[in-house]
């Protein structure tokens, strides 16, 4: 029977060509440019780590107070103050702190110039914590940070960049005029959005850094961090050399934990109550005690990792979707009223009501299908100018896969036979002898 | 008037199609609904994305200069004054100056909190700084129109973890407005880190931070007489003699390094035009003002195609009702007039509906601080736009029904 039906859609639709060809671009337009604000929102609001994410906590201490904090939040990174009690307190399971800071790279070769580089500096935890995958070597450890030993670990792209595709571990790189030894090579790390120092950057599409340092070794040098922020009106006292900036209230700090169920998160962040409690005793903070422990997801949530503008063409293409899926009824709706008498004659030959509707949800279907085929062609020629209309760093990573493609066609069927439903319900309300004595 | 009178008989048809007919409005009023929002959003974007940063944009670039190794203070301003006597010195360059940030960056002007009182404990106006030297303004071709510019011995060096108070400040008439609404800013002085003497007052220069993010401070700019020798670098702003850009970013880039190698210039983003810097700066803007555009010309696409195929179909039901009236001394304009006004009038109900559902939609994305307030003249242009689409769309299959002949009344399909 199926196959019966789809033969007779292929006739009709031979029959009402320009009809037929209206609803496939209809479906096809619609469902396509839904696909392409899905592919973009699918990569802006991917878990940059679905192994951890759960795990990941990012710990804040409200060291500015009511009057000069955000809207009542504590700050979004950590003082240094803060940041070395928790280190040091090590309630979690893994802790780091982590700070984007620009090196520059010399490389061994006189003949080719100095470059500037992002890299970070962060404690030891830092890799086994966020999964960091090594190609050669590893991380190193909290001996390595206490002794501020200048070692490094370099990502894969800077590792080939500087010395081929070899195994560097243990060789010298020279990072501001100082020589660090390559400790490990990153293999493939690419986490995005860019959780880890989104508080810093506010960018979770930006460049990956390139160099990591031990955070105490940075430190020493008096790298300093990409950003900072002293409360403008705070009335701490005027920072007036590197020392005083480690010594103020001014936040720079990226903070994360792992707590790896509930009751070690309730835990936690029942040692930051205890722990402001006891900076308000010491009189650091004349205010309620105000700690936070935000999960990774919420994170994302609030440095809006997700750029408006995805956002906004989603729901602008779920409109668009819409209108032609009401396009689609109404053309559907003249399509099969105009097939009385065909219906007329098959209910008179003894076809029940039933048929009727599988015969027209059929031919629904398989234009959808059409509409979907296209669909997935014009999602294809949409990719290559996606990178126009939204960020490119987040347009390139947008892929047309197969689980996409087959959603493309099962949204394009799905909403055909959706939009088929009123339209077949009334062709299969003909009654035979009317139509025919019509006719 | 032809139209007026066919209005009753129209809707009397239009009851025994009520399902289709409702659809039509339906699909009229979402189209309107997202293309008016669709179009508010192109006209922020592009309004957004047209403003001048008051600067020589065309013969501008900025090379972001790093130091190797940590310098002290004394060292970096040293260096920093060498490079800029180099780079005045260049034939292409007109002008050169350095500081911290440049226009349109998105990022790295230094904010500060301007007061009018040294004990005011109100928050202080937020504005972006410059550093900036007495060469400042002739880089960047912004133009004075109060007062004067920094004077050489004015110009202080100055570390990152100094105070910000300059004896003297050049700022932009829109800061000056914002800080003084009812009298002249110049030769005023407002507390920054201390007490600033506002000697200048410069028609119009943004700060580094406007970009695609909408501020209201994009243009309360405060240039500050001071080189910063920052041991982590700085940014040199230097303008071209008129079409010689191309060959002054090589030459400058050229003697940079022949003067001085321990430097660190980043061979793709360390060296820019302004014209770059703007395109990159307002990218995030012309995503969005291309999509809605797509959007828009797809969404009036589709409608359009929905009243084409409805109107054919309805136009193939009629043909003997047609036929009939012709058939009875109606002329072929009247026909197409009938046509036309069933469409005018489908979709004037649609675009009512429309209206109000495009400003629900505005009030719905403004609550989710997706789009601010749309005037309700987009919703009536858009309104319009529909019209006359549906007219010229409607127009085919009504020169098809005209063009039915008398006796079609009588011949079967």
């Amino acid at each position: 029977m199926l196959r019966y039906y789809l033969e007779l859609a292929v006739r009709s639709c031979r029959r009402s060509k320009a009809l037929t060809a209206l609803v496939v671009m209809l479906m096809g337009f619609g469902v396509a440019a839904c696909t392409l604000s899905y592919a973009v929102l699918r990569v802006a609001a991917s878990d940059p780590i679905p192994a951890k994410s759960s795990r990941l906590f990012v710990p804040q201490v409200d060291n500015f107070g009511p009057a000069h904090n955000g809207n009542g939040q504590p700050p979004d990174q950590l003082s240094y103050t803060d940041a070395m009690a928790l280190l040091h307190a090590r309630r979690a399971l893994r802790q780091t702190l982590v700070y984007p800071t620009n090196f520059g790279v010399v490389p061994a070769d006189p003949g080719s110039p100095p470059f500037p580089q992002a890299g970070e500096a962060v404690t030891a935890d830092f890799f086994e914590m966020f999964d960091v995958p090594f190609r050669y070597g590893h991380g190193w450890d909290d001996a390595a940070d206490q002794g501020r030993v200048p070692v490094a670990v370099i990502t894969g792209d800077l590792n080939r960049k500087l010395f081929g595709d070899i195994d560097s571990t243990g060789r010298t790189l020279t990072l501001d005029g100082h020589d660090y030894r390559i400790a490990g090579v990153l293999g493939d790390f690419d986490p995005l959005p860019r959780y880890i120092d989104i508080a810093s950057t506010w960018n979770g599409f930006g460049k990956l850094p390139q160099v990591y340092v031990p955070f105490a070794r940075a430190l020493e040098q008096r790298k300093p961090p990409l950003t900072d922020y002293c409360s403008s009106t705070s009335a701490a006292p005027y920072v007036s050399d590197w020392n005083g900036f480690l010594a103020s209230e001014c936040v720079w700090i990226d903070g994360w934990v792992e707590l790896p169920d509930a009751a070690s998160a309730a835990g936690y962040q029942r040692f930051l109550v205890n722990y402001a409690t006891e900076q308000q005793r010491l009189g650091r903070f004349a205010w309620p005690v105000n700690v936070r422990l935000r999960n990774l997801a919420q994170v994302l949530v609030d440095h809006r990792a997700v750029p408006q503008g995805s956002k906004l063409s989603a729901w602008v293409s779920l409109g668009f979707l819409i209108v032609c899926l009401v396009n689609v009824v109404g053309l559907l709706l003249a399509r099969f009223s105009r097939r009385g008498l065909e219906i007329g004659v098959r209910r008179a030959l003894g076809a029940p009501r039933r048929q009727i509707v599988r015969q027209f949800l059929v031919e629904a279907a398989l234009i959808g299908a059409a509409g979907g085929v296209l669909g997935v062609l014009l999602t294809a020629l949409g990719m290559l100018g996606l990178d126009r209309v939204f960020v490119p760093e987040i347009a390139r990573l947008a892929r047309l896969d197969a689980f996409l493609m087959s959603l493309t066609l099962l949204a394009a069927v799905a909403a055909t036979l959706a939009a088929a439903l009123w339209p077949t319900w009334r062709a299969a309300q003909v009654r035979p002898a009317w139509q025919l004595a019509q006719g | 008037m032809r139209m007026g009178m066919q209005v009753q008989p129209i809707l009397a048809a239009l009851r025994r199609h009520k399902a289709a007919t409702a659809l039509i409005v339906l699909q009229v009023a979402l189209t309107l609904a997202v293309v008016s929002n669709a179009l508010f959003v192109l006209h922020t974007r592009l309004a957004h994305l047209a403003r001048p940063t008051g600067t020589d944009e065309a013969n501008l670039f900025v090379i972001r200069n790093g130091w190797l190794g940590h310098d002290d203070g004394a060292r970096v301003d040293a260096r920093m004054r060498a490079d800029l006597a180099t780079l005045r010195g260049l034939p292409g360059v007109r002008d050169a100056f350095a500081s911290e940030a440049y226009p349109l960056q998105g990022g790295g002007g230094l904010p500060v909190g301007i007061k009018r009182d040294p004990a005011q404990t109100t928050r202080p106006r937020l504005a972006i700084s410059y550093f900036a030297d007495e060469h400042a303004l002739e880089t960047l071709g912004v133009r004075l129109v109060a007062g004067r510019n920094f004077r050489a011995e004015e110009i202080a060096r100055t570390g990152s973890f100094d105070k910000v108070a300059p004896a003297s400040i050049i700022i932009t008439r829109d800061l000056a407005q914002k800080l003084f609404p009812d009298s002249p800013a110049l030769g005023r002085t407002v507390y920054l880190d201390g007490p600033s003497a506002i000697v200048g007052i410069v028609e119009r220069l943004q700060g580094a931070y406007a970009g695609s993010t909408v501020r209201s401070i994009d243009e309360d700019t405060v240039l500050i007489p001071a080189r910063l020798a920052d041991p982590d670098g700085t940014v040199y702003l230097v303008r071209a003699h008129s079409g010689q850009r191309a060959s002054a970013m090589r030459a400058s880039v050229a003697a940079l390094l022949a003067q001085d190698r321990m430097r660190l210039i980043d061979p793709g983003e360390g060296v820019l035009t302004l014209t770059q810097v703007r395109e990159t700066g307002y990218a995030v803007d012309r995503g969005v003002a291309t999509a809605m555009v797509v959007l828009s010309v797809l969404l009036l696409l589709a409608t359009a195609g929905g009243i084409v195929g409805l109107s054919s179909f309805w136009v193939s039901q009629r043909r003997r009702q047609i036929g009939m009236r012709r058939a009875l001394g109606a002329t072929r304009g009247d026909i197409l007039a009938y046509f036309r006004t069933e469409n005018f009038l489908i979709v004037g109900a649609g675009a009512m509906l429309g209206v109000a559902l495009a400003i629900g939609a505005n009030l719905w994305l403004m609550e989710r601080g997706e789009l601010p307030r749309m005037p309700p003249w987009f919703a009536l242009v858009g309104a319009l736009l529909l019209w006359l689409l549906g007219q010229i769309a409607v127009l085919g299959p009504a020169r098809r029904a005209a063009a039915v002949a008398p006796v079609a009344a009588i011949r079967a399909d």
